[in-house]
């Protein structure tokens, strides 16, 4: 790998970072988020930033990246205290000396072609039009995004995506560099493809970089610092990395960390000792868009069937259908061709074709857990949400609450009862999705992508719940990018085949 | 990657030309032929674009396809027109409130000429407009503030996620027991939960965007420059040609009449 001055225009240096008593609070909450947050991080150095889900990880790299509230320290989206520097200033007043990368791939493409969107940091900076070329051009090699300048941002895919929103930010040549876990929405191809590109990165620029992950085993390499933030929002550990992995290995653990040779073990249950079919697909071809087939599924249809105290993955790589055979499976979307057929057992009297049953029928039949949890939610607060299915089916209210208490402990989300859904964590929102389809009872329990990108706790919180309906005699189908899912739970295997190109 | 994956139509004659002009142009007509409602102008302005239109760099089916909603509408105002329009002249068919007669006839066809004449060139020259470019040429050439400009861009990027949003969100109620409403019930939950979903998907731009720099006191700089040149000139003193042999035409003709008859 290159490393030091490969650059046609020169570098930034790197930049350090210091805290002193730092803490933030976010609008209307009486807690702090961070609180008494002392760091000194060194020009050069590149620390994993780890700790649990709503520990305040987010709200630090949003801080230093200096988009945390106005500059004269308090404003609707908080309060700060004590003191956060970024290579001696203030981090809001130095936009730019701080380069960006969040989570969600498809929330930081911001123009419709690939040049423009690294171009626009530049533009923002004021860099001179000959110079801000040749920086995204450096840019896109570097991440090793080779694609015509004006290839459309929407064509790419999630791990491209990162790639270019990295891109975007190296082109601004920041002294340091924050990623707030960037592979925890791409497929683990690309996973490595980020990684690889912040390594080349980091090793071209020397820049200082943040790094929130939970998957450690994937960073270990790259960092020489671990900092832990603790569940109540001050520093709980600092220090070489694999030393902290060593004195903290299981407090971080058991803070959902996915600390390498900790991993959780699932216990398997026994299931239900007979398996009879509970539906059935025949001769399927698919189709996401009413009357537009897949083309896989349309040359080579499918046959498959899903019986009770069983659990089948969809695997296959992305555009293969998984998530629309999900659907299809789930009664949300009507075969192109064939049958989805449920048996007797399932179908209680009301119509054998999942997609003409009605939508309170579904409810005890076929529950379906989306990818996105926010696009499930139709209520504002988490108890109403887990209550909204044994609601719709009429049942006793003593009944609901019974139902709904014990959801709230199993997924421990007890104490954000009367919270509102979408100010939720990402893994508090995973759960919940999963425990408000649970909640009316489904003889077939659907979920897409059910383990993607969620903590070491949540992904053992979802994989135990999805293991006691299953041994329970319900029938589950998965679609999963998440090998170790499929392998903890016993799973059949449906691998759907990649688009020809 | 193949010229097919830019998504950009080709750039090549009058679709490269800056979109500031390819308004100003499709002003220029529309505001003039909007003074008077008369055959002469119209048909005039219409013939002479009827010429100009396979030059606008639009494949036969795209246009065609583009162009279809004026090929209805413009019927339709028609007889609009023709059925209810001022009556004058021979009558030619009267029920309750219909009059057809030689004024609202002569007045159906001018305002069919019309409204061809005005949409026709405006939407060819749409067509080939890009959104990225137009903003370059709002924010550059006329200086609307960049914010502003970059920020309806931005947006506009988002409504094709709205579509997959829209999708998701019908399917989810359904899967939660929720989609056994009435019809215009469940319309409008979901209309509420597209607008909540968005606003967080704006929200979370709008953090990607201040992250990179925008809304910084820097003077921002473009990477692309919007070019206001000799073509541009060109397109819009050819749009101003059209209008002024239409109504020239029309006025020596004594056809012309500022705001109908």
């Amino acid at each position: 790998m290159n490393s030091g001055s490969g650059w046609r225009t020169p570098a930034a240096p790197a930049v350090g970072v210091r805290a002193h008593g730092w803490g933030w609070r976010h609008a209307g909450r009486r807690d702090w988020a961070l609180h008494d947050i002392d760091l000194a991080l060194e020009p050069g150095e590149r620390v994993l930033l780890l700790g649990p889900s709503g520990s305040g990880k987010s709200t630090m790299l949003a801080a230093l990246a200096g988009v945390l509230g106005d500059d004269d320290g308090s404003s609707d989206e908080g309060d700060s205290a004590g003191i956060l520097t970024v290579d001696g200033h203030d981090p809001r007043s130095a936009r730019g000396a701080a380069g960006l990368v969040l989570q969600d791939p498809d929330s930081q493409v911001i123009m419709s072609r690939v040049g423009d969107d690294v171009a626009f940091g530049c533009e923002n900076l004021g860099v001179p039009r000959d110079e801000l070329w040749i920086r995204v051009r450096e840019a896109l090699e570097l991440v090793g995004l080779e694609l015509p300048l004006d290839h459309p941002t929407e064509a790419l895919s999630g791990g491209q995506k990162q790639r270019l929103a990295l891109a975007g930010a190296l082109a601004m040549r920041p002294g340091l560099l924050l990623l707030d876990e960037p592979t925890a929405n791409v497929d683990p191809s690309g996973v490595l493809e980020v990684r690889d590109a912040v390594a080349a990165v980091l090793a071209r620029t020397g820049a200082t970089a943040v790094i929130v992950e939970h998957r450690v085993e994937s960073w270990l390499d790259l960092a020489d610092r671990i900092v832990v933030l603790g569940a109540d929002g001050t520093l709980m550990a600092d220090g070489e990395p694999r030393a902290v992995l060593a004195q903290r290995g299981a407090a971080l653990a058991a803070a959902g960390v996915w600390v390498p040779g900790r991993e959780s073990r699932i216990a398997r249950r026994r299931g239900p000792a007979e398996h009879p079919a509970l539906l059935r697909a025949e001769r399927l071809s698919l189709a996401r868009v009413a009357g537009r087939p897949l083309p896989v599924t349309a040359h080579s249809p499918l046959d498959t069937t899903v019986s009770a105290g069983e659990v089948l993955a969809l695997t296959g790589p992305n555009g293969s259908g998984k998530t629309t055979l999900a659907l299809t499976l789930g009664g949300l979307l009507a075969p192109f061709a064939g049958e989805v057929r449920a048996e007797p057992l399932l179908a209680a009297g009301a119509d054998p074709r999942p997609i003409r049953m009605r939508s309170r029928e579904l409810l005890t039949r076929i529950g379906t857990v989306f990818q996105t949890p926010e696009h499930q939610f139709l209520t504002s607060t988490v108890r109403d949400e887990l209550a909204l299915g044994p609601r719709t089916l009429h049942l006793a209210p003593a009944a609901i609450d019974e139902r709904v208490d014990e959801l709230l402990a199993r997924l421990g989300l007890h104490s954000l009862a009367g919270a509102n859904p979408f100010t939720l964590s990402g893994g508090q929102k995973r759960r919940l999705s999963v425990g408000a389809v649970l909640a009316t009872r489904p003889g077939v329990l659907v979920l897409d992508e059910p383990t993607f990108g969620q903590d070491a706790l949540t992904w053992a919180a979802v994989v135990e719940l999805i293991e006691e309906l299953r041994s329970g005699g319900a029938a589950v189908v998965a679609a999963t990018h998440d090998p170790r899912f499929a392998a903890a739970i016993g799973a059949h295997e449906l691998a759907m085949a990649g688009v020809a190109a | 990657m193949t010229a097919a994956a830019t998504a950009l139509p080709s750039r090549s004659g009058v679709a490269a030309i800056n979109p500031v002009a390819k308004i100003a142009a499709a002003l220029v007509i529309a505001l003039t032929l909007a003074f008077s409602v008369d055959t002469v102008s119209a048909g005039l302005a219409l013939a002479l674009e009827a010429v100009l239109l396979p030059f606008a760099g639009l494949r036969w089916g795209a246009f065609w396809h583009r162009t279809a909603p004026v090929w209805f509408a413009a019927p339709l105002a028609g007889i609009a027109v023709l059925l209810y329009g001022r009556p004058s002249g021979r009558l030619y068919l009267d029920w309750w409130f219909v009059e057809v007669t030689d004024g609202s006839l002569h007045l159906a066809i001018a305002t069919m000429l019309r409204v061809l004449a005005i949409a026709l060139p405006a939407v060819a020259l749409f067509a080939t407009v890009d959104a990225t470019e137009l903003a370059d040429g709002l924010a550059q050439i006329v200086r609307l503030p960049s914010r502003f400009v970059l920020g309806a861009l931005a947006a506009f990027r988002l409504l094709g996620l709205m579509r997959e949003d829209w999708r998701a969100l019908a399917m989810a109620r359904r899967a939660r027991g929720a989609a056994d409403r009435g019809r215009l019930q469940r319309f409008g939950g979901l209309v509420f939960a597209l607008f909540v979903l968005s606003i967080r998907r704006g929200s979370a731009l709008a953090t990607a965007m201040e992250a990179r720099g925008f809304g910084g006191s820097t003077p921002r700089s473009w990477a692309r420059r919007s070019r206001f040149g000799m073509r541009e000139v060109l397109l819009i003193l050819v749009a101003a040609l059209i209008a002024a042999a239409a109504v020239t035409t029309a006025v020596v003709t004594g056809q012309w009449v500022i705001g109908g008859r």
